[in-house]
């Protein structure tokens, strides 16, 4: 607009009207009041906007805490195998004890008959801890035998598991068993009972639960007032030590409580007494235990530290390589780019199972299962983050800024590090998120298919708690069960997580699912 | 076009043939298996890896091999887990069982995910549009065998629907047969289902905020004549490409699926040729599923340029 212009524009306003706004001092330029946000400062508050994101950051950071505490916190370590509770499901003392079937070892018996039913109680009634937490539901069949009308019952029942175990064969040593015996008179919780002959219960040598007469069968008979009748052993020549503590209710001192074996002796044990007696403590499994008979609860923990350190380690180590490759690639192009293209196309086309199982039988005696893993993840896994550094840097490449500071005389290396990368830097932090998951979902499902094991060396993962969980998976659901769910959380909030960060970083590909 | 094509087919081979010579000589770098010493079939063992080179060079050997493939597809015997057999027959064998079960679960998924993301995208922003990305986003996060076990541990044992692994037998259309696939196929659909629906619902919420939509309803298309002529064929450019390579992919299974549900098929040979250890499998293996992927990767490029005639301006460069 020229100077007559504008006269034409505001013919109105008379020139008095105008004056200085401060015509004696000096104006200098005001500092920002407000706080200088910068670029990650914006991402954050995008991110915190997004709603699911933020729920998935913390169910995020309570895996991991989980991860990191549920071994400390469990007072079982990996090393803590019971052979006996294996399959087992979660149990709680407290709740045991007052015959609750949530955290109370509950399983479920389906058809039980008289006969089984009569054996559970011979269990109560000799251990003092009855395994029938709950009768579901009663069946009445009307069959016929021998001409006559007779009801048969079954009935579906809640057992405890721990508790219907009930009473093991061990052999000790004789010191072993002075020490039990010592143990049980300072605590005064039994663990010997008293032995039966094979001879009295029928010639039944497999269960040891028997301390009454039975039929061949191994079912009990009763006497006329409808209990047992007991038959434990009491010949005294046969005694292998001495017996000097806890006696059960009805002994007149007669019984013994051991038996001869060479160099040692045979004794009926009340197993989770037992096991009160070697730990020092009762069984205590908020998830129940695992195939190997660990704790399921400290296992996933111990399991999810190491592949959440695994996965780390891969993204760390993808995004170095993958960085520097995608840089030089899209910053110097044309040939150079043509040639390191070639070379990531042919690592990208082998499948990932054949490079982890050639890694496996070529590096894992020399280097160890973990690192050849590692290194087989490594092989393949830094491509995509190198595509996409690769993009970013031909975006960015020709700009006016680039440009401006190569005229200032900026070295390949200061334009690439300095003024290209930090411009691509969102877009590389979200795929390494997303990365994290990836390879969380591979190392499982290679472990899984029995490709890697890394049990030996970590204890257990993921993976390895899966599969053996798979083969138990219709006795014992709930030796898969946890896995999974902490396994599909992981999987779950990790991506959230990831695509909240990627909206937070791009806000203009917010809702598009690409990369 | 041809021409792009053909660069392309020759580039994939190319490739494909170093891949195989990288496993092929880490392969044949492998102690051998120790053969019973008093087997009949020992004597004959030996001498066909006398006739295979092992005591040459490395790049002989793969010569040796690749020429007994080239001229009578010859891709060696079995030393491990079929003594003595042809490898190729035995995988033959095999994968129609593999073929049959994937089939199944892409004709289910395709049209099922389809619907889901337009559905979805029609009725962005709404509870519909939440409930399906929401799903979508879990199914895809979670891996498939965990709900491989949910689906065996619900159908199979709780309510009996379904037997626990898959029959035996080539019986591919008899209705036991088919009972006894459900599980596997169900298992498999779900990922495919939730890829699509996220696929179709991004592109096509794309293309119905675009231009040319407001001219086509501005012009005086209903709604419906709009989306299905002018959205649905633009947003088909990256969809049916998709379908392409989901077609290949069905080649290779999964190897997790088919363990879970005891599947006869590819997938558990290549684990047992890679638990065995057996070299020959182990190498038609490699170079099956290489085959695969890269092929998978040619149809889907190779068909954006059939489809979109912008993309095939591109390949130019």
């Amino acid at each position: 607009m020229t100077d007559q212009q504008t006269r034409e524009n505001y013919p109105a306003v008379a020139k008095e009207k105008f004056q200085f706004v401060s015509d004696k001092e000096i104006i200098f330029d005001e500092v920002p009041k407000t706080k200088a946000r910068g670029y990650f400062g914006d991402a954050l508050l995008r991110f915190q906007k997004n709603r699911s994101s933020v729920v998935a950051a913390w169910i995020l950071l309570f895996l991991v805490l989980f991860a990191l505490l549920a071994p400390i916190v469990s007072p079982y370590s990996v090393k803590d195998q019971d052979k006996t509770y294996t399959n087992y499901p979660a149990y709680i003392p407290f709740f045991g004890e007052r015959g609750m079937s949530l955290f109370g070892g509950a399983r479920i018996y389906d058809s039980q008959n008289d006969a089984s039913m009569l054996f559970w109680r011979g269990i109560a009634e000799e251990t003092g801890k009855d395994p029938v937490i709950k009768t579901i539901k009663t069946h009445e069949t009307p069959t016929r035998r021998r001409g006559e009308e007779v009801t048969r019952y079954t009935y579906d029942i809640k057992i405890n598991a721990y508790y219907a175990l009930g009473i093991v064969y061990k052999v000790f040593t004789y010191d072993e068993f002075a020490r039990i015996e010592e143990w049980q008179n300072e605590t005064g919780i039994q663990v010997i009972y008293p032995y039966v002959y094979p001879g009295d219960i029928s010639n039944i040598r497999n269960n040891p639960n028997l301390w009454y007469q039975v039929d061949e069968k191994g079912v009990a008979k009763l006497d006329e007032n409808g209990a047992f009748i007991p038959v434990y052993a009491d010949q005294k020549e046969d005694e292998g030590v001495p017996y000097d503590s806890l006696r059960i209710k009805g002994d007149d001192g007669s019984y013994i409580y051991s038996m001869k074996k060479s160099g040692a002796v045979q004794c009926r044990v009340d197993y989770y007494n037992y096991y009160h007696y070697l730990n020092g403590r009762e069984p205590f499994y908020i998830f129940g235990t695992s195939a190997m008979g660990m704790d399921l609860f400290s296992a996933i923990g111990y399991g999810a530290r190491f592949s959440l350190l695994f996965a780390v380690l891969v993204a760390a180590i993808n995004m170095a390589i993958g960085i520097l490759y995608g840089s030089v690639q899209g910053y110097y192009g044309g040939a150079v780019d043509m040639v390191l293209d070639r070379i990531a196309d042919i690592l990208a086309g082998m499948p990932f199972i054949i490079v982890a199982t050639l890694f496996q039988i070529h590096l894992a005696q020399k280097v160890g299962v973990v690192w050849s893993f590692l290194f087989a993840f490594v092989l393949t896994g830094w491509i995509s983050i190198a595509a996409l550094t690769r993009k970013q840097f031909y975006r960015f490449k020709s700009l006016e800024f680039v440009l401006a500071a190569r005229t200032l005389g900026a070295s390949d290396k200061r334009l690439m590090f300095k003024h290209i990368l930090p411009n691509a830097a969102g877009t590389l932090i979200t795929s390494c998120a997303l990365v994290i998951p990836a390879v969380i979902g591979s190392e499982t499902s290679l472990s899984y298919l029995g490709i890697v094991d890394l049990s030996s060396l970590t204890g257990t993962t993921l993976g390895t708690l899966l599969s053996q969980g798979s083969a138990t998976a219709t006795t014992a659901p709930h030796t898969i069960l946890w896995p999974s769910i902490f396994l599909g959380l992981l999987m779950i909030s990790f991506n959230l997580f990831g695509n909240g960060l990627r909206d937070a970083f791009n806000p203009t590909t917010r809702g598009t699912d690409d990369e | 076009m041809i021409k792009y094509t053909l660069q392309r087919i020759f580039y994939m081979i190319l490739v494909f043939i170093i891949i195989m010579l990288m496993c092929f000589v880490l392969v044949r770098m492998l102690p051998l298996p120790v053969l019973p010493p008093d087997d009949p079939h020992t004597q004959v063992v030996e001498m066909r890896r006398e006739a295979m080179g092992y005591n040459e060079p490395y790049l002989v050997q793969f010569w040796i091999y690749v020429k007994g493939i080239v001229t009578h597809f010859d891709w060696g015997i079995s030393d491990k887990l079929y003594f003595g057999q042809d490898v190729w027959s035995i995988f033959k064998e095999k994968l129609p069982a593999t073929v049959i079960v994937n089939l199944y679960s892409i004709l289910l998924s395709i049209p099922i995910g389809i619907f889901f993301g337009i559905l979805a995208a029609l009725k962005k922003n709404t509870w519909v549009d939440y409930t399906i990305s929401t799903l979508t986003m879990v199914v895809i996060s979670v891996p498939s065998f965990v709900y491989a076990f949910l689906i065996q541990y619900l159908l199979c044992y709780r309510l009996q629907l379904f037997p626990f692994v898959m029959e035996s037998g080539t019986d591919w259309l008899s209705p036991s047969m088919l009972r006894s696939m459900a599980p596997a196929v169900l298992a498999l659909s779900f990922g495919v289902i939730a890829g699509f629906t996220r696929t179709t619902r991004a592109e096509l919420t794309e293309v119905l905020t675009s231009d040319y939509m407001l001219l086509a309803r501005v012009k005086g298309l209903t709604v419906t004549q709009a989306t299905v002529r002018h959205a649905m064929r633009n947003c088909f450019v990256v969809i049916v490409p998709a379908i392409f390579g989901e077609f290949l992919g069905i080649l290779g299974g999964s190897l997790i699926i088919e363990k879970i549900f005891g599947i006869p098929g590819v997938g558990s040979l290549t684990l047992n040729a890679i638990n065995g250890p057996d070299y020959n499998l182990f190498m038609l293996s490699t170079a099956f599923y290489t085959a695969i992927g890269l092929a998978a990767g040619l149809v889907v490029d190779i068909s954006y340029g059939f489809l979109d005639p912008r993309i095939r301006m591109g390949a130019e460069k």
